[in-house]
């Protein structure tokens, strides 16, 4: 890829309620996942991988943690004397400025930024999804079509098709119709939030669609039914790999739980296409003598004195004497005591699970969820604090 | 805080009997504690105290050490001022690779003298200890010594090759002598030695003038009468590893949690350089016990007492027990290992048995087939 040729925006300022105490004080793309990334590290991978090396990476709800993880793109190689990674937030203009209002919105914005580099292309990309996938490729076929717009699209089962924005397309790839989340889905060929555009194309939809006030500035919702209303030349791109939305609890959970089969399908210890992240700079695992571990990927760091079952295991986590972890995550630096038992659980950064307690369980419908920093105390400590 | 001293690993005939695993590579780059090298204590250390500059003179076989070091930036020493300095063997023919460090200090003598740092700590690259040297300088002045040299008391004997010392009541060292010699104390020099900056320079230029060029024989054993050396007393963990059994015997220390939260932890973290290798899966079936395991590993036999580098593979009936398996290491389906140390990328064949002693452990060279 020339360079320069193609930059790449990501959308990187989810919210992420669903997502509940997981990030209540980070942004989605910074949610640690796989043992050792955030959920951010893939998109960007990505991109390295694919050849884009100018990105700009646009940050807006509790962006600390993100920006920290980020730094100036050296774990991804991004920090560049000319392009790399830029984080790009929501600032005030002489004219007052405003949050980034819809995802539209917020390339717009940053007109100025990419016409910096005045690329041929622009992708565009959302930093919560978990996927592997070669943009250049992506972009070849954007070429060949000569399309003003490709859209990367994943077949979902028909049951799942109205969560997601729906496109049938004809023989040729090129889209016909497209519905955001439908009632009656008429395809089941999702949106994957992947877009490539002609930079000319994006530049003056962005700006129309700046000007219509009844809009909601959002890719998904205006600029891509417009363009199609339009009939501006739109294509679809499908994608048969793994990819996951990862938005809530379960996808969190389920999605972690997806690396630990015999041949996962998004496979994290492929050579030519690494995952890079910031390193955390621990010791090699302990496993004790104590210990028995199976099914799971545990991270440096990680002190195990259990039972660890069919689990993902953080940098720094550590399983006491006793204690069996079994379909669970443990983020960063929790810490389970002895004889405590955690089953179907999210136990959140820095955690204490004190000694003999209990989170989740087999029967549970949901998944359990310790938020970061908290504390869960036996019940008798908790009898002797009780004022009496 | 930055520490007014600047640090000098050295590199110039470091004593080695590591056999097959310096076939390749300098002893400063052997692989240690399944993630490190035996450079990245030192170099830790000194980072972690504060010592805003460190040369480190390489001499033979510095290929993979410039491969690990790159700019420094995994110890944060890529600094526009000051920061790392990797200094090749200065040479004008082939013979001048025989001379004595105190030579190639001399040639290099502008690190020094570029430097508004008044010590330096000279040190070698295979003492596996975390050290701070805000201590031991802050006792350099105290007492007022001219050399201040750091050592361990280690009254049950360690392995590997280091020079002994004899310590007075005052903590003035009267006597020292190589590995070889017959004193009889307990005092085991860790070949760091703190002392000013100009002091160097002049026993650099005297030596070399007296037609002598080792720092440590020339410089300091022969003036222990005229300097005040005084030892400092390391209280850490120390491993000196020079030789194949001391190798061995510090590795499966590691095992001990007490020995490693101290090692990596106090009284600084031990860095490395990164490698993006993801967590290590077990998979069903996998039996690992008293283990020390780096990420990347895909483990689905028996791993027992043993340390995994990054990325080893151990398949479905494979036990390895008591060993170490350096990076990209293969244990085939069935293969098994007791008492070895593979190099990186040993691959052992399907059923495949290798069993060496715990005295003497079998060896494997790099990229090996068995």
């Amino acid at each position: 890829m020339r360079k320069n040729e193609c930059i790449a925006m990501l959308l990187a300022g989810g919210e992420g309620r669903r997502l509940g105490v997981l990030t209540k004080d980070l942004a989605k793309p910074a949610v640690h996942f796989g043992g050792k990334y955030r959920i951010i590290d893939f998109t960007l991978s990505n991109c390295v991988h694919s050849g884009i090396e100018t990105v700009g990476v646009l940050t807006q709800y509790q962006p600390l943690e993100l920006t920290q993880h980020l730094g100036i793109g050296t774990p991804w190689g991004l920090d560049r004397r000319e392009g790399g990674m830029h984080v790009l937030p929501p600032y005030v203009r002489q004219k007052g400025g405003s949050w980034y209002k819809g995802t539209a919105n917020a390339i717009y914005q940053n007109l100025g930024f990419i016409e910096r580099y005045d690329p041929e292309y622009v992708l565009i990309i959302s930093g919560d999804h978990i996927y592997k996938m070669n943009y250049d490729l992506l972009l070849d076929a954007h070429k060949k079509n000569e399309a003003d717009a490709t859209i990367a699209v994943i077949s979902v089962p028909w049951a799942e098709a109205s969560r997601f924005g729906i496109l049938s397309v004809d023989e040729e790839g090129r889209v016909v119709e497209f519905a955001e989340k439908p009632k009656k889905p008429t395809s089941n060929l999702a949106s994957m939030g992947v877009y490539m555009f002609s930079w000319p194309v994006l530049k003056e939809a962005l700006i129309r669609d700046e000007a219509n006030r009844a809009s909601s500035n959002d890719f998904g919702k205006d600029i891509i039914p417009t363009m199609l209303a339009e009939e501006a030349r739109l294509f679809s791109y499908q994608f048969d790999d793994y990819w996951k939305d990862v938005g809530t609890i379960d996808s969190l959970w389920e999605a972690n739980m997806d690396l630990l089969e015999d041949k996962p399908s998004l496979k994290l210890n492929d050579r030519s296409w690494r995952i890079f992240s910031a390193s955390p700079n621990q010791p090699a695992q302990y496993i004790a003598p104590t210990a028995k571990v199976q099914g799971s990927l545990i991270n440096e760091g990680c002190v195990i004195e259990g039972r660890v079952n069919r689990s993902v295991l953080f940098h720094g986590a550590r399983v006491g004497e006793g204690s069996i972890v079994e379909d669970s995550i443990l983020m960063p630096g929790a810490i389970i005591g002895k004889d405590a038992k955690v089953i179907r659980a999210i136990v959140g950064e820095g955690a204490i699970v004190g000694e003999g307690c209990e989170v989740g369980s087999v029967e549970a419908e949901d998944i359990a969820v310790v938020g970061s920093g908290e504390t869960i105390r036996p019940l008798a400590e908790l009898k002797e604090a009780e004022p009496v | 805080m930055k520490l007014p001293m600047m640090g000098v690993i050295n590199l110039i005939h470091e004593a080695d009997e590591m056999e097959a695993l310096t076939a390749n590579r300098c002893l400063a780059t052997v692989p240690f504690g399944g993630r490190y090298r035996l450079i990245d204590f030192t170099l830790s250390s000194m980072v972690n105290s504060g010592i805003p500059k460190v040369a480190v003179f390489a001499h033979r076989k510095f290929r993979s050490l410039m491969d690990h070091l790159g700019s420094g930036s995994n110890w944060d020493l890529h600094r526009k001022q000051s920061g790392l300095f990797v200094l090749p063997p200065s040479m004008e023919d082939q013979t001048d690779f025989g001379k004595g460090d105190l030579y190639h200090f001399y040639r290099n003598r502008d690190y020094f003298y570029r430097s508004p740092l008044d010590y330096v700590v000279i040190s070698r690259s295979h003492m596996v200890c975390n050290v701070d040297f805000v201590k031991v300088l802050d006792q350099h002045r105290e007492t007022g010594a001219d050399i201040t040299v750091v050592c361990k008391n280690a009254p049950e004997g360690m392995p590997g090759l280091a020079r002994k010392a004899k310590v007075n009541g005052a903590g003035r060292i009267v006597e020292m002598q190589d590995h070889f010699g017959r004193l009889d104390s307990n005092i085991v020099s860790m070949e760091m030695y703190v002392l000013s900056k100009d002091l160097l320079l002049d026993l650099v230029e005297t030596s070399l003038a007296q037609g002598r060029d080792h720092f440590v024989r020339h410089s300091i054993l022969s003036r222990l009468n005229q300097l005040q050396v005084n030892a400092y007393l390391h209280e850490g963990v120390l491993g000196v590893v020079n030789n194949i059994a001391a190798y061995y015997q510090h590795s499966m220390e590691l095992l001990r949690p007490e020995v490693w939260k101290e090692l990596f932890f106090q009284p600084g973290s031990i860095y490395t350089k990164v490698k993006d290798e993801p967590p290590t899966h077990y998979r069903n079936g996998a039996d690992v016990t008293n283990s020390l395991v780096a990420n990347g590993c895909d483990i689905e036999g028996e791993v027992h007492n043993s340390i995994l580098f990054r990325g080893v593979k151990v398949a479905r009936g494979a036990v390895v027990r008591n060993s170490i398996v350096m990076q990209n290491g293969v244990i085939s389906e069935n293969g098994s290992l007791e008492n070895c140390i593979l190099d990186k990328e040993v691959e052992i064949r399907a059923s495949q048995q290798l069993k060496g002693s715990i005295e003497m452990p079998f060896i494997a060279l790099k990229r090996k087939v068995i």
